[in-house]
């Protein structure tokens, strides 16, 4: 699923100059406080663990910062994938995320131009995400965008059940 | 999913005048565009007008003109304005109660949330854009010859 923060979708001009670029390890902390704003959560260690497998991109693996007057305004994260439930190779967008004072500045648009233009460079032709139905402003971003609904479907189900009948001594119970 | 008459009606009307906001169309013309019927559309652009996404200026050059904000009226604030959607199986409904009725209710249910999702999504800026990129893509696509063409090569 997306790691999703509002992405700035279009509008107002008047932002400074948006360059994307790869992340590097100074960026981290900044990432990390990011987040933190977006969520209510710091999560060093899953971006930390993000940082190293995502940082290199020689498996077609991008992280990418958005910087807006040399300050850093947003992250995306992606990557190729091929073949899972029998879907072509396609690139994966699985975070995305701009500082709140950012938004409407076109800095989302810009992290997935340029995700989208390494995904392309990779020899996909289809990019992809994964979203919480009721996030309707992420949804909203991504869809204007130009991304529509896939062919593929998500589908669920608790585990409680199985979990008991399978716990030890559940039988004798 | 069937929409309404005037929920289509309303739709078309909100999207063609989103098109350019300077731009003012009388009821006329807007119906004449989707050939439907003026005296119809009137009351829906009334509807529309009450709920500021259109005004209505008198007089020479006058007409409707969109005055909401395209990058933030979604396709369900218009449908909403006509239509209750997302109503699926309600619960006081004949047999809505039963087991087999409370099964059918939660598939039901699942369709509703997906169908309210992805209205409540798509901007009336998001649809005009994919118009023009389907608008595109039909102009770049090759032209095809009519059937039958071929055969005389």
């Amino acid at each position: 699923m997306t790691q999703a923060a509002v992405p700035g979708d279009a509008a107002d001009a008047g932002a400074g100059a948006i360059a994307v670029r790869p992340v590097v390890a100074e960026d981290l902390p900044r990432v990390i406080e990011l987040d933190r704003r977006n969520t209510g959560v710091a999560k060093p260690d899953y971006w930390r663990d993000l940082y190293a497998r995502y940082a290199d991109p020689g498996r077609s693996r991008y992280f990418l910062v958005a910087d807006v007057e040399g300050a850093l305004a947003g992250f995306v994260i992606g990557e190729v994938r091929a073949w899972e439930f029998g879907s072509e190779p396609c690139g994966w967008v699985f975070a995305i995320q701009v500082k709140p004072e950012a938004r409407q500045h076109h800095v989302g648009t810009a992290l997935v131009d340029a995700i989208g233009e390494r995904f392309r460079r990779a020899g996909v032709g289809k990019i992809r995400t994964m979203l919480r139905r009721n996030d309707h402003v992420i949804m909203a971003f991504f869809r204007s965008q130009g991304m529509m609904a896939g062919p593929f479907i998500q589908l669920e189900k608790d585990l409680d059940d199985q979990v008991l009948r399978a716990a030890p001594g559940a039988a004798r119970r | 999913m069937k929409l309404q008459k005037a929920t289509r009606f309303g739709l078309y009307a909100a999207l063609e005048l989103a098109r350019d906001p300077d731009r003012h169309l009388s009821a006329g013309e807007i119906a004449e565009k989707y050939d439907i019927s003026t005296n119809h559309l009137a009351k829906v652009l009334r509807v529309l007008g009450r709920a500021n996404l259109i005004e209505s200026v008198r007089g020479a050059g006058g007409g409707y003109h969109f005055s909401g904000n395209a990058r933030r009226v979604t396709l369900l604030d218009v449908i909403r304005l006509f239509e209750d959607v997302g109503g699926g199986m309600r619960r006081r409904e004949p047999g809505a109660d039963t087991q087999i009725g409370r099964g059918l209710r939660v598939v039901l249910a699942e369709i509703d949330d997906i169908a309210l999702a992805t209205l409540r999504s798509i901007t009336l800026r998001t649809l005009l854009d994919l118009v023009q990129r389907q608008r595109a893509a039909a102009q770049a696509a090759p032209v095809r010859p009519p059937e039958g063409a071929g055969a005389q090569e």
